[in-house]
């Protein structure tokens, strides 16, 4: 997007024009520069100002937060770094004495999660792109009717659940083979997409209390593995979702030509494809890991201490006898949002203009 | 295809087991939990029962108002639901999903008649609605407006682009929290703002209008950048020729905009507004940092509602509202698509 220099503006300053009017096809007009400037001040401030509160105060003695509003460092108030001190004071008096370890659940947590959804979710999108799947309608109906008998048996009728499984999948395999030719319909591609994409309308609150109790099941309750898993399972639709339209949108032909010459198929995902959809690869990396990074209700219900994430230390922070204490809440953000500033700063390169859009028009 | 067994495990598996929750009683016991099969009686203590006022709202007599609301979001539903039969696509899916949509949008347009529009306070449920679809179209609105603004011929453009899109960073808590200091009335940023018009000592959290609107502008920080930038992206791909010559048939601005733009961007706005949607719906970390929840129940969205019961250890409840829940958003969320956005793609391809 090339800028009209303002030269070439006043160069055909020769004739009249109205305030409003524009002097050039693709230029705006004095009066329209000074709607949208004074619009896009207008906005920045509304999107600054919270961020330059939360930095300022971040700086604050206790004395200067509560002593009313100071706006402006050295001269409203002296800034101090008694905050950001207590960041690596280990000391039990330290009010952020236990803040690196949940950023470092926090990094681990979301780091992986991001990586397996990413590798899992890309996959199945390049396999729903490119190869065709015809199960049939009534086998997965099967399939679910058993998974629903089977925990009603274990939940109701406390059976041992190895015992269900088992006869689970035996009686799905008998019952699918008998029966397989009365099943005429088939659901294609286009129907598991929907269905992937259909599963982040869940909210999440409907099936966390069900996780909650599987994972306190197998004793991984507050683990990281369990964080993980959920993370990867409720990011994945997205993936999947923006990630089959990138790969929809490569030409087909190069994947071909790999193939004859006798690449096998993961060798062409890797070495052709994935490169390729580089763009809309690091741009869905990027918000993945914005969300799991930030996610709060999963990680409520699935953390207590060891594996909890930043996002519940910044809401523990609210009760307590001595109040909020605003300054050490305002460090804690402002590390939270480092990080992924960095990561898109980062990943900013790979991803041009118009890789959201592609991927929202379907 | 391991995606569609994880998900499989994570998300039917939960849900049926959540279904078993919601349609019985558990009791906490030590070492493990008691489960016993109650029917639907949480859903009809939600619904009816004792925590009727929670979920649904507060109920008094329909008042006139209330009437002429319900007796519209009728005419108009059968309005709609006549010319569809009318049609020539007439199909028996297509009309059981329009019915559906049609009882449940009644069914909402009764529920706001008989607790809004007669003055008394809403539930969980009418303040879920009310994040829904006051939030997301005012973040439609501003973020269109942005992103036509950003699409202008200005200098700094790629400034302007980073700065707006920072809000979607930041944690939901923290913008909670930002928020609620730039809230207060005393000590906060505005404070001498407000005393200048005489509400030195209102507090935002403390009346249910005042607390609603708040959320949603903390809301609306961090969602419009989303909107904003696909948005943006949306605009800068619409053909300048097509601009241009439009501009050169004298055309004003705002028929350019009608008549060039808008067609060309629909499809992939109707889809920002699906994903938007989804999301407003989960809305849960704001009202419980800025307010939780309150006063009262004001601004307790569902998925607070069913996480305050779950802390509470009342599992059955916790999985029936989410039940509830579930029902709402994927009924207006699968209209939404299967009549709007697969309408759109179909027309502009």
């Amino acid at each position: 997007m090339t800028l009209a220099s303002p030269n070439a503006a006043a160069g055909n300053g020769t004739v009249r024009r109205g305030f409003f009017e524009p002097s050039r096809i693709g230029e705006l007009s004095p009066g329209g520069k000074l709607v949208v400037y004074s619009i896009l001040l207008i906005w920045s401030a509304f999107v600054l100002f919270p961020l330059y509160w939360i930095v300022i105060t971040s700086f604050k003695l206790p004395i200067s937060v509560n002593s009313g509003p100071a706006y402006i460092p050295w001269v409203d108030f002296m800034p101090s770094l008694h905050a950001w001190r207590d960041l690596f004071d280990t000391s039990p008096q330290s009010p952020l004495a236990e803040t690196l370890k949940p950023y470092r659940n926090s990094v681990i947590v979301a780091s992986f999660s991001t990586l397996l959804c990413v590798l899992v979710g890309s996959m199945a999108a390049y396999a729903l792109a490119r190869m065709e799947y015809k199960p049939k309608f009534g086998t997965i109906l099967l399939f679910v009717l058993i998974l629903i008998g089977m925990v009603v048996l274990v939940g109701v009728g406390g059976v041992d659940w190895r015992i269900a499984v088992a006869v689970g999948l035996a009686l799905f395999v008998l019952l699918a083979r008998a029966l397989s030719r009365y099943f005429k319909r088939r659901i294609g591609n286009g129907d598991i997409l929907f269905w992937m994409i259909s599963q982040r309308i869940l909210p999440p609150v409907v099936t966390v209390v069900p996780i909650y109790m599987m994972f306190q099941s197998v004793q991984l309750l507050d683990t990281h593995l369990a964080l993980i898993l959920t993370y990867t399972v409720v990011n994945l639709p997205i993936v999947v979702w923006l990630m089959h339209d990138f790969f929809a949108g490569i030409p087909i032909d190069l994947e071909e030509s790999a193939e004859l010459d006798g690449a096998s198929k993961l060798t062409v995902f890797y070495e052709i494809v994935l490169p390729l959809a580089r763009a809309g690869l690091a741009a869905t990396t990027l918000l993945v890991l914005i969300l799991s990074w930030n996610e709060y209700v999963l990680a409520l219900f699935l953390s207590t201490t060891n594996a909890q994430t930043m996002p519940i230390l910044v809401a523990a922070m609210n009760g307590g006898e001595k109040g909020i204490l605003w300054w050490s809440m305002c460090v804690v953000i402002i590390i939270m949002i480092i990080p992924v500033i960095l990561m898109a700063l980062l990943l900013q390169r790979f991803i041009s203009k118009g890789v959201l859009l592609g991927a929202v028009k379907g | 295809m391991p995606a569609v067994i994880m998900i499989l495990i994570f998300s039917i598996f939960p849900l049926i087991v959540s279904l078993i929750l919601a349609l019985s009683r558990t009791r906490l016991r030590s070492g493990g939990y008691q489960i016993r099969y109650v029917g639907l009686q949480n859903f009809e203590k939600q619904l009816f029962g004792s925590e009727q006022f929670h979920f649904l709202g507060t109920f008094k007599t329909v008042s006139a108002v209330g009437w002429l609301v319900a007796a519209t979001a009728a005419a108009l539903l059968i309005w709609w639901m006549y010319s569809y039969i009318r049609g020539n696509n007439l199909t028996v899916l297509g009309l059981i999903g329009r019915l559906i949509t049609a009882s449940l949008l009644f069914g909402l347009a009764m529920l706001f008649a008989a607790t809004l529009f007669s003055g008394t306070q809403f539930g969980t449920l009418g303040v879920t609605l009310f994040y829904v679809i006051v939030g997301c179209s005012v973040q439609f609105v501003i973020g269109l407006g942005l992103a036509f603004v950003c699409s202008q011929p200005i200098r700094g453009r790629s400034f302007f682009r980073v700065v707006f899109f920072l809000p979607l960073m930041v944690t939901p808590i923290g913008i909670g929290f930002g928020f609620r200091m730039l809230a207060d009335t005393t000590k906060g940023p505005f404070s001498p703002l407000w005393k200048l018009v005489g509400l030195g000592d209102f507090a935002w959290a403390s009346d249910p209008w005042a607390a609603r609107v708040f959320i949603i502008i903390g809301d609306s920080w961090q969602w419009i950048p989303f909107i904003f930038v696909i948005l943006l992206a949306a605009l800068e791909n619409v053909p300048r020729d097509l601009v241009e010559a439009g501009h050169v048939d004298g055309a004003s601005n705002w028929q350019i905009f009608r008549e060039i733009t808008w067609p060309q961007i629909v499809p992939v706005a109707a889809t920002v507004m699906l994903i938007r949607v989804i999301e407003a719906f989960k809305l849960v970390d704001l009202p419980n940092i800025m307010t939780s929840g309150g006063p009262g129940i004001a601004t307790e969205s569902m998925t607070l509602h069913a996480f305050f019961a779950w802390r509470a250890l009342d599992f059955s409840q916790s999985a029936a509202v989410s039940y509830l829940l579930l029902f709402v958003t994927v009924v207006l969320c699968v209209s939404y698509f299967n009549l709007i956005v697969l309408r759109r793609r179909a027309v502009h391809g």
